[in-house]
């Protein structure tokens, strides 16, 4: 039965279940224990499980990488938490040259089951080194699988399919998320949740422009596709949830119908994952069905700056969104 | 390994006043540590009240501070501080009105002295500790007699880039002197889940100077540090001095230590608090009492309430600011989308 949760209780229900249930999952990190992770995610598992199965580290980030592939590849399975997502950049040797190619380089005789969780994204006043949204990075990257959360279902869902997972999979949560509210059904056991990852999903549906985010983005886009509906725009917004693999079935099956497509995300939009659906769309059968050109709504290309009204220009808002959508609208009438 | 001391936790000297600190520096370094604990009060409460964004309180680490940073000279050397270096960054001649603003994002926050020989309080744990290593190997290079002081935690001490930036000071023998704040927590994690062993024992193993230290003891912080520096300028390498100390607050303004700190511990940190051994040694030595205390207190209040002056006259950040300094030499598609944002806020879209 579902039960309203926050984010971060769905994640954390999600490692209790996978923790009770399996004694190969770990966690590890930096303050997780009697500290409930910076976030709080982590909270109460220490007393649960104990100190050697949800660890303190020292500040390392490139040995907890690197001691979870280690662990991974003999038969554990960790859970990692990166305190915040930029802290990664210490841990790309492990995470980009070791775990992502083991199981290539090995011929399959070994897979790196870890988990790597990222708590990133801005608006919380963290400034420029404490609020990236990097996952571009690792989707670029064969061999890593990418998943973006929008949702505490999916939240604790996607966490449960990656410890399930046999490659490495890189966790992508955005701290404004932490706290956000929706319901819950806890599962039992790991195998309630498919082990493949469940593909693209609308969140709203429309016939008069398609919107595609992930992440928190989701929730910018079905508040600007609300905003639209008062002027008699209906917009689909699809959300990704996972970035790699990427499933592009259902964009192009909504851009075929409406023949507008917008794609929003905090992340800096060159050579981002908006680029990478717009590419796929218009590669696609999709192309010829486009009334106006694609557009994306992105962070700017500015690092985050740590003043709060600066920081909110930074990340793309509601009225954005919304602006974007009307001019996407007006293109062709 | 007996972390050198000079003062005895009830203010008894136990070994020599060291060279170079005359009356007026030694007074000098006690009103920089009051300066210390009091601007943690004010700052905690600017920050409480939504003036100032994250703040990491530096209460039981001011001997630490002052003591090594007393033993440089600023006129030459060069400081690349971890944040809670407040007092060095002060003692370099930073403006506290300047540093404020920095705390809250500020573009003029970010206005350095015009020496350039201080750098931006490092955020990132110990990713500022390899710069030093490189800027200290410059000065070599470029025959400066000088040297650089680069302070971090010992939580930092853990990264990959502290070891690095020894190990490099090392081979290179560049004059550079790392001290490594080991105030025994690392936001919620205690010291012996950090390290097992002792942080001044690294110096041997990338072949620097190792030093361990009182870091509640400013006048064995400034001892070590004038040690090193000497060494620094005669060619003699590089110095880790790992200062003993505690941090007797939060980590930063957003943490609650009370999760994690226990009262008694901290109670009995409380006992060797740096300024009351300081103070009563100083005070035996008639070089303090309760008149120069509360001129120092008066000068205190004047220096934080100006900085707040300058802080509040401020003004509100210009919006264009966030594109300024992306790159020196701003790319077409940048200065596309700051004539669009900025006509966007003037057409009051």
């Amino acid at each position: 039965m579902a039960e309203v949760m926050s984010t971060s209780r769905a994640i954390n229900a999600a490692m209790r279940v996978a923790m009770a249930e399996d004694p190969r999952v770990f966690l590890a990190g930096e303050d997780i224990g009697v500290y409930g992770g910076a976030f709080g995610v982590t909270d109460g598992l220490l007393g649960e499980f104990g100190a050697e199965r949800v660890r303190d580290t020292p500040i390392s980030e490139d040995i907890i990488v690197g001691m979870a592939v280690g662990a991974a590849i003999t038969g554990m399975r960790p859970v990692i938490e990166m305190q915040f997502s930029d802290f990664v950049v210490n841990a790309m040797d492990p995470l980009v040259n070791q775990a992502a190619k083991l199981h290539f380089m090995y011929g399959g005789n070994v897979t790196v089951p870890m988990v790597l969780r990222l708590p990133g994204g801005g608006g919380t006043g963290a400034a420029e080194q404490h609020s990236q949204s990097l996952e571009a990075w690792f989707a670029h990257v064969p061999g890593l699988k990418v998943v973006a959360p929008s949702t505490p279902q999916d939240a604790h869902d996607l966490l449960l399919a990656s410890i399930n997972d046999p490659d490495p999979v890189v966790l992508v949560e955005h701290k404004l998320l932490y706290k956000a509210e929706g319901p819950v059904e806890v599962r039992g056991s790991l195998a309630e949740v498919d082990a493949a990852f469940a593909g693209t999903v609308p969140r709203r549906t429309g016939g008069d422009l398609t919107i595609v985010s992930y992440s928190r983005g989701c929730a910018v886009a079905l508040d600007a596709a609300e905003a639209l509906a008062a002027d008699g725009v209906e917009a689909t917004v699809l959300d990704l949830r996972s970035l790699r693999p990427l499933d592009l079935g259902p964009v192009i099956a909504s851009v075929t119908a409406t023949g507008r497509l917008l794609v929003t995300h905090e992340a800096p939009g060159p050579v981002g994952v908006g680029a990478e659906v717009v590419a796929g769309v218009v590669g696609s059968e999709a192309f010829d069905h486009l009334l106006v050109p694609p557009v994306r709504v992105t962070g700017r290309d500015n690092p985050m700056p740590y003043a709060p009204g600066l920081e909110r220009a930074t990340i793309p808002q509601v009225e954005d969104v919304v602006a974007a959508a009307r001019r996407l609208m007006a293109e062709d009438d | 390994m007996e972390p050198l001391q000079l003062l005895a936790p009830d203010g008894t000297l136990t070994g020599d006043v060291p060279d170079g600190l005359d009356e007026d520096r030694l007074v000098g370094m006690m009103r920089l540590m009051l300066l210390g604990r009091r601007l943690d009060q004010k700052a905690i409460a600017l920050q409480r009240r939504g003036k100032l964004g994250t703040y990491a309180p530096l209460s039981g680490q001011e001997a630490a501070s002052v003591g090594s940073s007393f033993a440089m000279d600023p006129d030459v050397d060069h400081l690349v501080p971890q944040y809670r270096e407040q007092l060095a960054m002060l003692h370099w001649g930073l403006p506290l009105g300047t540093y404020l603003l920095q705390r809250y994002g500020h573009p003029r926050g970010a206005e350095l002295p015009e020496h350039r020989r201080l750098y931006p309080q490092q955020v990132a744990l110990a990713a500022h500790a390899p710069h030093a290593t490189g800027l200290a190997w410059g000065l070599r290079l470029r025959g400066e007699r000088a040297a650089v002081i680069c302070h971090f935690g010992d939580g930092a001490s853990s990264e990959g880039d502290a070891h690095e930036a020894m190990n490099l000071a090392g081979v290179t023998g560049a004059p550079v002197i790392f001290v490594i704040q080991n105030n025994g927590w690392a936001i919620s994690v205690p010291l012996h889940l950090q390290t097992r062993g002792v942080i001044a024992r690294r110096a041997d193993g990338v072949g620097i100077a190792g030093e361990r230290v009182d870091g509640n003891d400013v006048l064995a912080m400034y001892a070590a540090t004038r040690r090193a520096r000497a060494r620094a300028l005669d060619g003699g390498g590089a110095t880790l001095i790992e200062a003993v100390t505690y941090r007797l607050g939060a980590h930063t303004t957003a943490d609650d230590p009370t999760k994690y700190v226990d009262a008694d511990e901290l109670e009995d940190a409380r006992t060797r608090d740096p300024l009351t051994r300081y103070r009563t040694w100083l005070t035996g030595a008639g070089l303090w009492d309760e008149a120069r205390e509360e001129a120092a207190v008066a000068w205190i209040d004047e220096t934080v309430d100006e900085a707040v002056r300058v802080f509040d006259a401020a003004g509100p950040v210009d919006p264009g600011a966030m594109f300024d300094h992306v790159y020196a030499d701003e790319p077409p598609r940048l200065a596309r989308q700051r004539a669009e944002y900025l006509a966007a806020l003037g057409g009051g879209a």
